[in-house]
């Protein structure tokens, strides 16, 4: 069941960043949310996560069948990668991933050893163990994004949830990650929202893609179907179609 | 143009090089010595040398007449009361400041800046009114006075007076340092420490603490300073009672106009000793948390 | 626990603001309505009598007028001492950076005693000016002045630095590619840009000099209708148990300050709308 956006709006002071919106995210589906700025994608990720609460009232949040609307972010178990990373400079890169472990109540905490076991495979994952004593401020920018990654990944997260992951980085490391997101996506096939502008990035990495256009999905499909068939002008330009 | 401009003028004129070509954003070296040393001469009268006079002035006597007066039983009492006083008010505006930038910095609500404006109110009032309005409410003719004097509660013209007048005047320094460094540091980090299962307790040890401990600590050091200096609030509600209710300040007064001014400026010069430190512990740590912001920003730049 | 109505991403709103709401109640909020309370405890009669007999009305031209001229005094040392700390190299900048803070963090007594041994006639800086100038500083609004000099310090300072080294370097250099010598620079870009600083700042070491205590009752001699400040006032009456007449001079202490207060955000108000206006042009 994945995750279902029910009916989702969202005003700021009288500003509509999201009208009505419905979303269905299949079990270990990656779906791209793809629009310009303004458009209320990040928004809507953002409601996904908990970090910000749709219009009281106003539709539902659904994990796997279960409504999460009015959780707070800490119960929802939703991984979410930032566009600026917003690791935990005080902490080091080993604790930085096992933190959403030692927050645990107590009866569900693992052990110290289950901790470091845990931590490290997901280090090993991201190629990155060799950097566990390491600082955030040491780390360049794409390697940061991968703790970033490994750090929701800790948590076990029902859903993973990517705010404009590369967005901070070079064209170059923006690729390689671009690839390896991919890959990772094949072998976990955790159910992903992806929140990007860049239409060659959607259309790479994603099974399906939403386009968000004011606060409203104007079209969702895959790839192939969307460039073959934009349904309005606004598809059409926003793709830089010729035809 | 050559209507409104001599043009060989202005031609010849860019010919001439400068002789000591400067910056375009400084001033000429002569200028710039003379500021410097209108800022020295400046600081120099009317800070430093007041501060060299109170330890001249404590050792004038000699360092045994120095040590001695530390050894005067009423000397050591107003210490402990000084000390004492800090030890409570203190760590009350700790916490409240604390709860306060957390308030004024995570939420946005209606009458904030309103709250933010009251919260500066005992910096803005004079400290003498800081004592007055708990005489008004507490003194023998005060609102509760007389209710207080029936149940043989004692508040002004000792301790609680003393506590409260002093927390009153410390009252908005720690929420004061973390409002703007809270504010400056937004917080991505609390929220990413949300969507990994942290409760709003363990964001606030975990996160948020040690990423404003620099900030927390210049603000209690400043907070108790100036509760360990404060003279017009407590001189009104204290009472003067000698080797009782007199705290270090009180008692330099009482010592000064005794004439006992060696003395005076000894327990002075303790004081003094404690702004030094504390304006020393303010450097380190403005430097840190400015460190601290520096990294924060480097961390969300691109980096190659 | 979790109100379904005004949710909140942060936890802990009610917590904190009610704990903030209840700390400032208690300091603060009840114990200024005594002042009040007190103030108006007593006739109208009382009260005029109280905030305008004429020691009490020599005492506000003393202290709003001093704390006036020693606010200017600030304005302009302060804007020098922020420049110099803001803008150059020089040795021993870091130590004179920290000593601007030092009326903030030293005891206003011990400030009071030094300021009156270095100013009397007894004393280093007192004697050269009566000597040769014939100048008497301590026990004379001189002295006050001063005082309130000393303290006001670090609020003009502390306000222009962060505004100095927040200046645009490229405006600076603009000005000098159209021909502006380093002076026209100054007076017409860089002094405009920094004077609702400069005016907030003023105000700021005013508003502090006007309720100053601790460093002035020792250089002023406190003579009647000569060198009483009003704070000194509010104890003198407050020593005569006339609780509504020191009520009375408090809460018109408190007005001016809230008049200081209204202006300084006036005149942050007005340089927000100018600034806004600004990026609109531009």
């Amino acid at each position: 069941m994945g995750v279902q956006i029910r009916k989702i709006t969202k005003t700021f002071n009288k500003f509509v960043a999201l009208k009505n919106v419905n979303l269905d995210v299949q079990p270990g589906e990656l779906l791209a949310l793809l629009g310009p700025s303004g458009s209320g994608k990040t928004t809507l990720l953002r409601i996904v996560a908990g970090l910000e609460f749709a219009d009281p009232g106003h539709g539902q949040i659904l994990f796997h069948g279960e409504d999460v609307t009015y959780h707070s972010a800490y119960k929802r178990r939703a991984g979410f990668v930032f566009q600026h990373y917003a690791l935990f400079q005080h902490m080091n890169i080993f604790e930085n991933v096992a933190f959403g472990l030692r927050v645990r109540p107590r009866a569900l905490r693992p052990t110290e050893d289950e901790i470091r076991d845990r931590v490290f495979t997901l280090l090993k994952r991201v190629q990155l163990d060799h950097l566990a004593k390491r600082f955030p401020s040491q780390l360049s920018g794409g390697q940061r994004q991968r703790i970033a990654l490994a750090r929701a990944l800790a948590i076990e997260p029902r859903v993973l949830l990517l705010d404009e992951p590369f967005g901070a980085l070079d064209a170059k490391v923006r690729k390689e990650l671009r690839r390896w997101l991919r890959q990772f996506h094949e072998e976990t096939h955790l159910t992903t929202l992806f929140v990007t502008h860049d239409q060659d990035e959607a259309f790479e990495l994603a099974d399906r893609v939403a386009i968000l256009s004011e606060g409203n999905i104007q079209q969702i499909g895959c790839p192939k179907e969307i460039v073959q068939h934009p349904t309005n002008t606004f598809v059409h330009d926003f793709l830089g179609l010729d035809i | 143009m050559g209507a409104f401009t001599n043009s060989r003028a202005l031609a010849s004129a860019r010919h001439i090089a400068d002789p000591q070509p400067t910056n375009a954003r400084t001033e000429p070296v002569w200028i710039r010595a003379t500021l410097i040393a209108i800022t020295f001469a400046f600081l120099g009268v009317f800070i430093l040398w007041p501060l060299l006079t109170v330890f001249h002035e404590g050792f004038s006597k000699g360092f045994g007449f120095y040590v001695e007066t530390f050894k005067d039983p009423i000397t050591i009492k107003s210490i402990e009361l000084t000390l004492l006083t800090a030890a409570i008010a203190v760590p009350l505006n700790t916490v409240f400041g604390l709860a306060a930038a957390w308030a004024l910095t995570r939420f946005k609500f209606r009458g904030r800046q309103l709250l933010i404006a009251l919260i500066d109110l005992p910096l803005w009032v004079s400290p003498v009114i800081g004592g007055l309005i708990y005489i008004l409410l507490f003194g023998r003719h005060g609102t509760i006075g007389p209710w207080l004097m029936d149940h043989n509660i004692q508040i002004v013209f000792a301790l609680p007076g003393i506590v409260l007048a002093t927390t009153f005047v410390t009252f908005p320094f720690v929420a004061r340092s973390l409002i703007p460094l809270m504010e400056a540091q937004g917080h991505a980090e609390e929220e990413a420490a949300l969507t990994l299962g942290a409760n709003g307790w363990q964001v606030f040890f975990r996160i948020t603490l040690p990423k404003v401990k620099w900030g927390l600590l210049y603000g209690i050091i400043l907070c108790n300073a100036r509760a360990m200096g404060e003279f017009g609030a407590v001189s009104v509600v204290s009472g003067h009672i000698r080797g009782k209710t007199n705290t270090m300040p009180l008692h330099i007064e009482i010592l000064y106009n005794e004439y006992q001014f060696a003395a005076a400026f000894a327990v002075a010069s303790l004081l003094s000793l404690l702004a030094l430190i504390t304006l020393f512990l303010k450097t380190y740590s403005e430097s840190r948390t400015a460190q601290q912001l520096r990294e924060a920003q480097e961390l969300t730049i691109v980096s190659k | 626990m979790f109100n379904r109505f005004t949710p909140r991403i942060m936890p802990g709103f009610g917590l904190s603001l009610g704990y903030t709401i209840f700390y400032l109640s208690l300091i603060v909020l009840i114990p200024f309505s005594a002042l009040f309370t007190k103030t108006f405890s007593g006739s109208w009669a009382h009260i005029w009598e109280s905030i305008s007999e004429p020691r009490v009305l020599a005492s506000y031209k003393l202290s709003f007028g001093v704390s006036f001229l020693a606010a200017l005094v600030n304005g302009f040392f302060g804007l020098i001492t922020a420049w110099v700390l803001a803008r150059y190299e020089f040795p021993g900048r870091r130590f004179v950076d920290a000593l601007v803070d030092l009326p903030f963090a030293l005891p206003t007594a011990v400030a009071g005693i030094a300021l009156t041994a270095l100013y009397s006639t007894n004393g280093p800086i007192g004697s050269f000016l009566f000597e040769h100038f014939n100048l008497r500083v301590a026990y004379t609004p001189l002295g006050i002045f001063v005082a309130l000099t000393f303290i006001g310090l670090p609020f003009v300072v502390r306000t222009l630095q962060p505004v100095i080294l927040d200046l645009h370097a490229d405006v600076e250099e603009a000005a000098a590619c159209l021909g502006a010598t380093r002076w026209q620079t100054f007076t017409r870009i860089i002094l405009p840009a920094l004077l609702p600083a400069l005016g907030t700042g003023i105000m700021l070491a005013f508003g502090r000099a006007v309720g100053e205590y601790g460093s002035v009752v020792f250089i002023a001699g406190n003579l009647p209708l000569k060198t009483e400040i009003t704070p000194l006032l509010i104890i003198t009456k407050l020593e005569q148990y006339d609780y509504s007449g020191a009520a009375a001079i408090g809460l018109a202490m408190l007005l001016a300050s809230f008049v200081i207060l209204l202006l300084v955000n006036l005149i942050q108000w007005w340089n927000d709308k100018r600034t806004a206006h600004d990026t609109e042009e531009n």
